[in-house]
């Protein structure tokens, strides 16, 4: 699942502020695989936040904050913080932990309603968070 | 896109009366059990207004050919010559008791749902055979209970011997489940009137089951809802008439007491 050279999720280390210092898989981030994690899949982001630069794509949630100029209000590990384990940063947050395997209460198969089939993949995998965190840090400014 | 917030913002201002004369009660006084709210409202009045206009006259709303088919089934044979009509004179006859299931049966030693006490009619007293909890047969008759109750005031009891399970459902209500660790009350309570993707959340009550969903063009019960939100959080979801689910649908009625039986509504 993640390269040799990535940090499983039960490894991360977290700054007291819930931030994550080094890169999880080593590799730098891709800004537009980032852009596309956003809209779909394991990510699906935009579900509860505004992203003025995903304009293009309908429907941006109202759950939690535009995330526009996030890459201006964070630094860097503290965005991959956030994305990785919100919780550390936001005790109690709604907003789900993208790289983290558990333990959860009744833990699904996917969206199949049954029951998970043995030990969980995180929802992002290591490159994906960088890939999601290079695209943030790209929201440094606040459009009209 | 600010013309939809004003079409929902007009819709949440808009009344609902059927047919021109049951008027519905969809905004109230939160009941004292509520703790994080002060009002409740019906899920209708977070639909778009062509949404709400298909639940104010039953020409209008699908929903009705499922009580239509359950009035034919009220007099039909239940496989062994009995049949609800034997014992009940007419479905008007049970007008109300929508309102106060589920409830505590002494007899049972339970509380049942409003599909469990028809179940338990058709086996115990008729001596036929049961109906899927979840069947289409037994949502059509669900939804004429419903019909039967509409604009009566939901209230059920949630003291006396039904307050362990009223418990148990609040324990599930608050309960973060699957991978995403997600509660009913993270949606339904701490973010209803927002978006979440093309979803405008509602505070997930249930006064207006079974309802007619136009996603899926049929009648849904109220815990195959249940399972599709659990299902959503990525999370192994209970079974429709498990222990849990009539658990947590006392405690989802009684945060709606207060609120008219408006089944079968009219749903996206
Ligand atoms: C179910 C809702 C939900 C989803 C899905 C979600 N978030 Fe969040 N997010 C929130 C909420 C709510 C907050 C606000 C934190 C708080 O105080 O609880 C937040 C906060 C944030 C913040 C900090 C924002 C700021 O301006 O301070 C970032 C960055 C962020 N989310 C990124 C993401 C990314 C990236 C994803 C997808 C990989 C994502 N979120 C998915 C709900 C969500
Ligand atoms: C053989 C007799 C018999 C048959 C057949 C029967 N019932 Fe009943 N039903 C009863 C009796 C007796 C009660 C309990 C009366 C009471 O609680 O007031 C009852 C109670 C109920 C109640 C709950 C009333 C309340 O106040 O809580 C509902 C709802 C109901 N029946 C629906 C049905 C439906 C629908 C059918 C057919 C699918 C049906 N019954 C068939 C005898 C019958
Ligand atoms: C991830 C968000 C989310 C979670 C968690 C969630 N729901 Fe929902 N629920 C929705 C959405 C979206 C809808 C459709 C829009 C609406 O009616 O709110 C919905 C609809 C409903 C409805 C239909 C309301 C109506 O008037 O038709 C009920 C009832 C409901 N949910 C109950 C629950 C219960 C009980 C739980 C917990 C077991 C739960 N939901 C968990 C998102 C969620």
């Amino acid at each position: 699942l993640w390269a040799a050279e990535a940090v499983a999720p039960d490894a991360v280390n977290f700054t007291d502020a819930g931030g994550i210092a080094e890169s999880l898989s080593g590799t730098p981030g891709d800004v537009e695989n980032g852009a596309a994690l956003m809209n779909k899949g394991a990510g699906n982001c935009i579900a509860c936040h505004q992203v003025t630069a995903l304009n293009d794509l309908p429907f941006h949630g109202e759950v939690g904050p535009s995330l526009d100029g996030v890459g201006e209000r964070w630094d860097e590990a503290q965005i991959r913080g956030i994305v990785a384990d919100a919780k550390k940063t936001f005790p109690g947050t709604i907003m789900p932990s993208f790289y983290k395997t558990g333990p959860y209460e009744r833990p699904g198969d996917g969206y199949t309603g049954k029951a998970a089939q043995g030990e969980l993949d995180p929802l992002l995998t290591a490159q994906d968070v960088e890939d999601v965190v290079a695209f943030l840090m790209t929201l440094d400014t606040y459009p009209e | 896109a600010p013309a939809i917030v004003t079409a929902q913002d007009d819709a949440a201002d808009r009344e609902l009366v059927i047919n021109g004369e049951i008027e519905i009660v969809t905004e109230a006084d939160a009941p004292a059990h509520l703790e994080n709210m002060s009002t409740i409202r019906s899920g209708w009045t977070f639909r778009s207004p062509e949404t709400q206009t298909m639940q104010m006259d039953d020409f209008d709303n699908p929903g009705t050919l499922g009580v239509e088919a359950a009035r034919e089934a009220f007099s039909a044979d239940l496989g062994n010559g009995e049949s609800c009509a034997g014992c009940h004179e007419s479905p008007e006859e049970l007008a109300g008791v929508r309102a106060v299931y589920p409830k505590w049966d002494a007899d049972a030693g339970a509380v049942q749902t409003i599909e469990m006490q028809i179940n338990e009619c058709i086996t115990e007293r008729a001596g036929a055979e049961a109906w899927g909890y979840d069947s289409g047969e037994m949502i059509d008759m669900s939804a004429l209970m419903s019909f039967v109750s509409r604009g009566e005031a939901v209230n059920v009891a949630i003291d006396g011997p039904a307050a362990e399970t009223w418990e148990k459902g609040k324990e599930i209500y608050y309960t973060r489940y699957g991978q995403l660790e997600l509660s009913c009350a993270n949606c339904h309570e701490d973010n209803y009137d927002n978006m979440i993707r093309a979803d405008h959340l509602s505070q997930g009550q249930i006064n207006g089951f079974p309802t007619y969903r136009l996603k899926n063009a049929k009648l849904n019960s109220v815990q195959g809802r249940f399972k599709g939100c659990v299902r959503d959080t990525r999370a192994e979801t209970f079974s429709p008439g498990s222990p849990e689910f009539v658990a947590l649908e006392l405690y989802v009625a009684s945060r709606g007491n207060g609120l008219s039986v408006e089944g079968p509504a009219v749903r996206n």
